[in-house]
């Protein structure tokens, strides 16, 4: 394991799946609560005309060409999707889906025309498709720590107007935020947040990057400031993963791991986050279900009580049988171990009696809608 | 400022305006004045541009036409005096933020540029709060919040802002009596501390109870004044068509004793 962490190859990629991590799972958010997570998606698979046009100015494979020309149409994309759903009665997603297709069908002429024209050094284009960590250089690591930090540096600048715009850009501009300039400014870093992934998962999976952690993350979290540093969290624990994973097993590919190890936490996290999972939503209507013949029992007693004007009138358990149609010795015990009847004697009979606490009488009160429910309840 | 005052005796001063959607007018030739100082309702039939209104003086839709000042000035100079409340429907309550941090949002235009907001600001949100009664849900996250409970820091929000001037969209509907009620006590209290009012109100029957001064619309002003002259049944008549049976309250009572 030590020689593996030692290992230059190793760390290069280590490094890069959690800088890519980091950065995605921060603009991601942003993307995620601006519902624009298609956006992400479009924009990695316009790069990839922008890389092989890179690649054909350039002549070689040099990283920075290719990675401006992915910006660039991506940029271009997200712009003719903005004038397509401008214009015409197209939607949002259509237009989004329109934009993809085309130019990821642009971008794989260009790469097969590359391919049979045979340009020197082209073998390594193909694997912008699904990302190919081992290529990672520590030259490209400068690059993409530099760009990400850019990123970062610009969310945490600009945090309060970004927050803002994506909660409510109508109030926004009533305050003076300069709303389109702010909404220019977060597609163009969430281009950028695509970019940086662009080597190491490849164009066709890095919108599940951009959209996995910032999933998960929002299941855990109520706030903003949370989801973000969560959704790095996540981001960098998936990075790391899939590159170790990747490191110690022969012929298992980097990127696609990454997205994997993304995936099961977003399963997880949809599943059993308190508040906003599955299973915990599950229990609570199971609970609700659980103690709704409880309730029910204690609002007769309250009706009883009410009916012969004694708040602590005892009333009798085969009575409550009865009127119930059920036993509710069950319900009865679940209600005292609350503290909100007692049992009481009632001479001369020895027969089982209820009576109602004082916080018996508030819980049927609330429970009648005859008092103010405490808000949440 | 060299600009010299237009109406500054207004509060609100609109002439000509003109919105259209797609070369239909939504709005057309609006002219009307609301004196400072007053709580005003802007009533019509549903389509009748009121929200449309409120949004193109705010400078949220593009007028194709007309003018608007407010106290004399352009809005683009008296942002600051202005405070407004949006529709609640208009944002995902589902966003992960807290009450607290909503009403602070009123506060981002005064801060600038880079500036967090401090404890200070904290302070001014929690006033706000207290004001609707909110005070204990604070750290709530917004989802959990009710309708109304929604309503009141989106009013607390506005509040911050310290406006001179308020714009509210609906602030009553869909919410319950209690919150009605608290919200117009709110209101009632912003007017006699001098500000003015401006509310989108959809329930002609508690115009006159909560109102003293109203527009009634239907793309074009049908009557505009203080709600004892304007609250006619003609002139209601003209803005709703045969859909409203004005209910005189005093008549409905007599025919059914």
């Amino acid at each position: 394991m030590l020689t593996l962490l030692t290992d230059f190859t190793i760390q290069n990629v280590m490094i890069g799946a959690a800088l890519l991590g980091i950065v995605s799972g921060v603009l991601g958010s942003f993307a995620v609560l601006r519902r624009q997570s298609l956006l992400g998606d479009t924009l990695s698979h316009a790069a990839l005309p922008g890389i092989c046009i890179g690649f054909m100015l350039a002549g070689t494979r040099d990283l920075p060409m290719l990675l401006a020309g992915a910006l660039v149409t991506g940029a271009l994309a997200a712009l003719a999707m903005l004038a397509l759903t401008r214009t015409t009665r197209l939607k949002t997603d259509a237009g989004l889906g329109i934009a993809l297709s085309i130019s990821f069908a642009t971008g794989v002429v260009l790469l097969t025309h590359i391919q049979t024209t045979g340009s020197a050094g082209q073998g390594g284009l193909e694997s912008f498709l699904f990302g190919q960590a081992a290529a990672i250089l520590r030259s490209d690591l400068y690059l993409m720590g530099g760009i990400g930090a850019l990123a970062l540096a610009i969310v945490s600048a600009f945090w309060k107007e970004f927050k803002l715009v994506s909660f409510d850009p109508d109030y926004a501009r009533t305050l003076g935020l300069p709303v389109l300039a702010l909404d220019v400014a977060i597609t163009t870093i969430i281009a950028l947040a695509v970019v940086i992934g662009l080597q190491m998962v490849g164009v066709v999976l890095m919108a599940a990057m951009i959209v996995a952690p910032a999933v998960a993350a929002r299941q855990w979290s109520n706030r903003l400031g949370t989801m973000v540093v969560l959704a790095a969290i996540f981001g960098m624990a998936s990075g790391l993963f899939g590159a170790l994973v990747s490191a110690t097993a022969r012929g298992l590919s980097t990127g696609p791991l990454i997205v994997l190890a993304a995936s099961v936490i977003v399963l997880v996290s949809l599943a059993i986050a308190p508040g906003r999972g599955i299973v915990w939503e599950w229990l609570q209507h199971w609970k609700n279900r659980r103690s709704l013949p409880a309730r029910r029992v204690l609002t007769t007693l309250y009706r009883l009580a009410a009916e012969h004007g004694d708040p602590a009138y005892p009333a009798e358990q085969s009575m409550l049988d009865a009127y119930h149609g059920t036993a509710t010795a069950s319900s009865l015990e679940r209600l005292k171990s609350r503290g909100l009847i007692s049992a009481v004697a009632h001479a001369p009979e020895f027969t089982p009696h209820w009576a109602l606490t004082p916080s018996g009488i508030i819980e049927a009160e609330t429970l009648l809608g005859r008092r103010e429910a405490e808000p949440g309840i | 400022m060299s600009q010299t005052l237009h109406e500054p005796g207004l509060a609100v001063h609109v002439e000509d305006l003109t919105v259209s959607y797609a070369a239909r007018p939504v709005l057309w030739d609006i002219d009307f004045d609301i004196p400072p100082g007053v709580m005003a309702a802007i009533v019509g039939p549903n389509g009748a541009g009121k929200s449309t209104l409120i949004k193109s003086i705010l400078g949220l839709v593009r007028p194709t036409a007309g003018h608007v000042t407010i106290l004399g000035r352009p809005y683009k100079d008296q942002r600051r005096r202005v405070g407004y409340v949006p529709q609640r429907s208009s944002v995902d309550w589902d966003f992960p933020t807290t009450a607290i941090d909503v009403v602070m949002m009123g506060l981002y235009g005064q801060l600038g540029w880079f500036r967090r907001p401090g404890a200070k600001d904290r302070e001014k949100a929690m006033d706000a709060l207290a004001r609707v009664g909110m005070l204990d849900s604070a750290s709530r996250q917004i989802s959990q919040l009710s309708g109304g409970q929604q309503q009141r820091v989106f009013l607390a929000r506005a509040l911050v802002q310290d406006a001179d001037v308020y714009f509210l969209d609906e602030p009553m509907a869909g919410v319950d009596a209690t919150t009605e009620r608290a919200i117009v006590a709110i209101l009632h209290a912003l007017r006699d501390a001098g500000k003015t009012v401006i509310v989108v109100h959809h329930d002609l029957q508690t115009v006159r109870t909560y109102f003293d001064w109203m527009i009634i619309l239907n793309i074009r002003v049908i009557a505009q004044g203080p709600v004892a002259q304007v609250y006619t049944s003609q002139n209601l008549h003209r803005a709703y068509g045969g859909q409203v049976a004005l209910l005189d309250r005093d008549k409905v009572l007599g025919e059914v004793g």
